[in-house]
């Protein structure tokens, strides 16, 4: 009687396996509404070809840059410890919660033709630099995406057990080649998909930056497919090359990536015997400059008239937290459910968000919804679910490896006490899981609020969110009024990030 | 009584086979080099892994099948035996029942066990709050309040100091053997199942030989187990 | 956990669900700054429902552009009764859908161009242009812009509708030679943004000499912040002319109202509304005359408009031009 050796699991699966149902019915359904109303796809046109060329060229390149200054900022902030750090640390994922134009106006007003930077060297006497261009791409998306890469790979670094760096210093081994060359070995692949995958469907900041049509990206063409010639066999089709680099990128990382080991908070620092630290400390300062002034100056422009806002900006910044927190509280039950669950299909539902274009997304929907009910009825849940979704690849690289953590620790004492489903979920795993949950829920509330989505295809006057209502001002030339929704919009995103990601803290032991 | 009926666990490069049986009531001591299976067999029985061959009858039941929490088995591990989460009598709890809901009664209970191990008043303390010692006592005195007959251990005192360790040996020994339980114990010191076992199961070369007399076999032990005991 | 976040997303739904009115709802679909605050909407809404003892739902939909996108996806089946805001490029389009009644409103318009569409009804029109500082030296064509080394601003006319406004402009004024044109003007643009928002905020924030606009944009500026420095660029060739239109959905369900509708777009109530709201001038001009900051306005001497079947035919031509041109 032959039986195969198979690890007990006691943690409930099968929530997980309708967060992966839903995730997909809610992902290709509406792809598959759109392609059913186009009657096929499209064939690719030579301008569709360049745009797919300079979408992966602009996306592998600020991955890369990406990673590689993240990399020593992440070291440095990983050993050394100064007043403010853990400050610093939660005010640098400030840019990644932006919405677009916020960020891209606050990127220009540093380094644009009248920004800082070139005042700065008019009085020098030296020439202008201008921004628009390729680099100005790749800065914008470093500006958008370095906090992140930072954070995870900061994650590795705190991973690894401090015994070892004694013991490493103790043997006078090199530290890079014997722990963080495997360490990030491990780290650095997932983070590259994860940045790719964000850069791959840019679009606003593309071409704003990029400085023409030399920088059309697919999600552009996806545009002009939908608004220009109300092309959707053409959007769906480029949509479906969107899903198809998504797999091609993320097979590939997953495939030399060594063992994913991330985990505890970012509070520790790791007492450290190498490395100068006027070097760490000029990468710390050289990081927040580069990401904190964009914020200070949409922090000024936005000031002075915050508080002559009209009464309707306040009333749509409430619908979006009120969204926001939703929304934070379905991605926190999505992605516990589907890191509970585990497997390959769990990696692709925490992938593959990333490579849809919200506008086919929304599109699709609207095409199921609208013989049912008034679209702008179900506008708000439907823009929760699908914010939720969107945040679900972001959560889940901080979940994943949380529960994993968990359960090497205290799955066989669980298993032990015959701890189980709810019981397990209950006394064991929410408890210990904190910590990532509120990271989780934080993150999933600040993207959120700054989501444009589906709504402004379901949008009807009276419940606009807080960035719709930003453009609306925009659009009604109140510029002045625009900036300080814009600053009401970055204070709740950090607000609701940082009482999410500490107030789940409060008494969490050990 | 514990039987391991031909039982087989295999894995990628290692394979242990058991056919033995340990007779209810007292400290039996499993010994041999690290890596030869020692924890893998407790594993087994306490049904973390599954055997690839063979059976585990606990009191004439068959359980190879039961999960871990429904064999009548208490396992102490090396380490992370309490949850840091949860304060001391919380941790008791769950011995007795899988929720935190106290029902009357509970509270008396684990203030007696507490003081049997010798740590009274300590019912609010987290276990961060507790030594080393400390919390060993608590992961017993929870065994001792789940009253399950088969209890393992899996070198739980390993991280003590050698008194430290005698004093919980010597407190098992007391407290889980005067209950009527069936202890097995994996140690890697011969002087710990000297001092406490009165039987030893070695485990050597692929193979968990049936338990005998502790003391002989200490005395005058086969030629590769003297060799491990040598080196 | 997760119960309980489905049943809060479903509490959001109920909410959202409005009671059913006693009055005759009268649905029109717009774009969004239509039917904002801060548009013409909330004006027109009341003095409309004044007289006609109904309740006018206006349901904003992005720009012109997205607003047609929803009008096909919904196809027959919409549930407006009138679509309010689509322009001259759009037309075309909104035609071979087959799903427009005729208006039958007849009306002095004041137009720069004759207009007898018996479908498609104007409610107001403006003419595309650069719209600059004061301090600015400014060209007089936009060959001559070509030639200066002045920076500027303009949208994508993949997902823009001033940006597809230039597209045609350039078209138009120099049939012979427009894609010589793009090419002497690729060195002034600063950057193609996706839309006007993103356009003017740059140009607000010093990052050009000029942006596309309206010749009506420096009216807001001198009437809400009483800014005189904002000028329109006037060009001796003509302006690209925008015009904006509204029509009947054949199947509507309340036909009378959806007519009453059509015809107080003609009236005094609905035009007196758009200047200071919409920022474009009225199809006809109120009684009372257009506003004080009107009138100082560049004034074109030529309007250029492509009829709207000549527009879609030159279109996809003139969208390689501009993307040879800007991508070199």
């Amino acid at each position: 009687m032959a039986r195969s050796v198979v690890p007990v699991n006691g943690t409930l699966r099968w929530p997980g396996t309708i967060a992966v149902g839903l995730a997909l019915v809610f992902l290709f359904g509406p792809l598959i509404a759109v392609l059913w109303r186009a009657e096929g796809l499209a064939s690719l046109s030579r301008a569709d070809l360049s745009a797919v060329w300079f979408t992966i060229w602009q996306a592998a390149v600020s991955a890369v840059v990406s990673i590689g200054l993240a990399i020593p900022v992440a070291r440095a902030l990983a050993r050394r410890q100064f007043r403010g750090r853990q400050v610093l640390v939660t005010l640098l994922g400030a840019p990644f919660l932006l919405p677009v134009i916020v960020a891209i106006l606050g990127l220009l007003a540093v380094f644009g033709r009248a920004g800082i930077v070139n005042s700065f060297l008019g009085a020098l006497g030296l020439p202008d630099v201008s921004i628009y261009g390729a680099h100005g791409v790749i800065i914008a998306h470093v500006f958008f995406n370095l906090p992140l890469a930072v954070r995870l790979i900061l994650q590795g670094w705190v991973a690894i057990p401090s015994e070892r760096f004694r013991l490493a210093a103790g043997l006078n081994a090199p530290i890079w080649r014997v722990l963080e060359r495997p360490m990030l070995a491990s780290v650095v692949p997932g983070t590259f998909v994860v940045i790719f995958l964000i850069c791959l469907t840019s679009f606003a900041v593309a071409l704003t930056l990029g400085g023409g049509p030399r920088a059309t990206t697919i999600e552009l063409a996806i545009y002009q497919a939908f608004r220009l010639s109300f092309d959707l066999a053409g959007a769906a089709t480029l949509t479906l090359v969107q899903i198809a680099i998504c797999a091609v990128v993320a097979l590939l990382a997953f495939a030399i990536t060594a063992l994913d080991a991330m985990g505890r908070g970012l509070d520790r620092v790791v007492a450290r015997w190498d490395g100068s630290v006027w070097g760490d400390f000029a990468w710390i300062t050289a990081a927040a400059l580069f990401l904190l002034l964009p914020l200070v100056m949409v922090i000024l422009r936005g000031l002075p008239s915050i508080l002559e806002l009209p009464s309707s900006v306040w009333v749509a910044a409430l619908r979006s937290v009120m969204i926001a927190m939703v929304s934070a509280g379905l991605t926190v039950a999505l992605a516990l459910a589907l890191a509970l669950r585990g497997g390959w299909l769990v990696v692709v539902v925490g992938t593959l968000p990333l490579a849809f274009s919200g506008l086919v997304l929304g599109a699709g929907l609207f095409l199921i919804v609208f013989p049912f009910v008034n679209p702008s009825n179900v506008a708000l849940p439907v823009t929760a679910l699908v914010n939720s979704l969107m945040a679900l690849p972001f959560v889940m690289r901080a979940l994943v490896p949380s529960v994993a953590q968990v359960e090497a620790q205290y799955g066989q004492l669980a298993d032990g006490l015959g701890l189980r489903g709810w019981a397990r979920l209950r006394i064991v795993l929410l408890p210990r899981l904190r910590r990532p949950l509120g990271f989780s829920a934080g993150v999933a509330a600040a993207l959120s609020m700054g989501d444009l989505g589906v709504i402004t295809l379901f949008a009807t006057g009276d419940r606009a969110t807080l960035p719709l209502e930003m453009y609306r001002l925009m659009g009604a030339y109140q510029m002045q009024a625009a900036a300080s929704s814009a600053l009401v919009l970055l204070g709740l995103s950090l607000g609701l990030f940082w009482i999410c990601d500490r107030g789940w803290r409060i008494d969490a032991d050990a | 009584m514990l039987t391991l009926d031909h039982l087989k666990l295999t894995f990628a490069n290692f394979s242990l086979s058991a056919d033995l049986v340990v007779p209810i009531g007292g400290i039996t001591a499993i010994v041999g080099p690290s890596g030869g299976g020692k924890s893998t067999l407790l594993s087994a029985i306490a049904g973390f892994v599954q055997p690839s061959a063979g059976r585990v009858f606990w009191d004439g039941a068959d359980i190879t099948q039961r999960p871990p929490g429904d064999r009548c088995v208490s396992i102490l591990f090396q380490d992370n035996n309490l949850f840091p989460h949860l304060s001391v009598s919380q941790n008791l709890l769950l011995g007795l029942r899988r929720s935190l809901r106290f029902e009357s009664g509970d509270e008396d209970k684990i203030a007696q066990i507490l003081d049997k191990v010798g740590l009274s008043g300590f019912q609010s303390r987290k276990p961060a709050a507790l030594s080393g010692g400390q919390q060993s006592r608590a992961a017993l005195a929870r065994v001792l309040l789940g009253g399950r007959p088969l209890v393992l251990l899996d070198e739980p005192f390993a991280a003590l100091g050698p008194a430290l360790r005698d004093e919980m040996l010597d407190l098992c020994a007391e407290t889980l053997a005067t209950q009527g339980c069936t202890i097995l114990m994996v140690t890697h010191d011969p002087r710990d199942a000297a001092r406490v076992a009165g039987q030893t199961i070695v485990v050597l070369d692929g193979v968990a030989h049936a338990p005998a007399e502790t003391g002989p076999l200490l005395a005058d032990p086969p030629d590769a187990l003297r060799t491990y005991l040598g080196g | 956990m997760f119960k309980t976040h489905l049943m809060s997303a479903a509490g959001l739904c109920l909410c959202a669900t409005g009671a059913l009115a006693q009055v005759p709802v009268l649905t029109i679909y717009t774009y969004d700054s239509f039917a904002s605050e801060w548009g013409p909407g909330p004006a027109i809404e009341a003095a409309f429902e004044a007289e006609c003892g109904c309740d006018l739902q206006f349901i904003g939909n992005g720009d012109g552009a997205a607003l047609l996108a929803r009008v096909m996806l919904e196809g027959p089946r919409t549930d407006a009764d009138i679509v309010l805001g689509l322009d001259t490029s759009l037309i075309a389009r909104a035609r071979q859908l087959d799903i427009f009644a005729d208006h039958g409103v007849s009306a002095a318009f004041d137009l720069p161009v004759a207009w007898d569409d018996p479908q498609f009804l104007p409610y107001d029109w403006g003419y595309f242009a650069f719209v600059s500082t004061a301090d600015v030296e400014a060209p007089t064509s936009i060959a001559q812009l070509a030639d200066s080394d002045l920076k500027i601003v303009i949208q994508d006319p993949r997902s823009s509708t001033p940006g597809l406004g230039l597209l045609m402009w350039v078209q138009a004024a120099y049939p012979d030679d427009s894609a010589a044109i793009w090419e002497a003007l690729a060195d002034n643009i600063v950057t193609v943004t996706p839309g006007w928002s993103e356009a003017y905020g740059m140009f607000l924030e010093g990052e050009a000499d000029a942006v596309l606009s309206y010749t009506t944009s420096p009216a807001y500026h001198i009437f809400a912040e009483d800014d005189q420095s904002k000028v329109a660029w006037a060009f001796e060739e003509g302006h690209y002319t925008q015009i904006e239109v509204a029509a009947k959905l054949a199947d509507t369900d309340q036909p009378e109202l959806a007519d009453q509708f059509m015809q107080f777009i003609t009236s005094d109530a609905f035009q007196s509304a758009i200047p200071r709201t919409n920022w474009m001038y009225p199809a006809i001009t109120p009684q009372g005359g257009l506003p004080a900051e009107f009138q100082g306005l560049a004034r074109p001497q030529t309007a250029l408009l492509f009829p709207p079947d000549e527009a879609a035919a030159v279109l996809d031509g003139a969208l390689e031009e501009w993307r040879a041109a800007l991508s070199q």
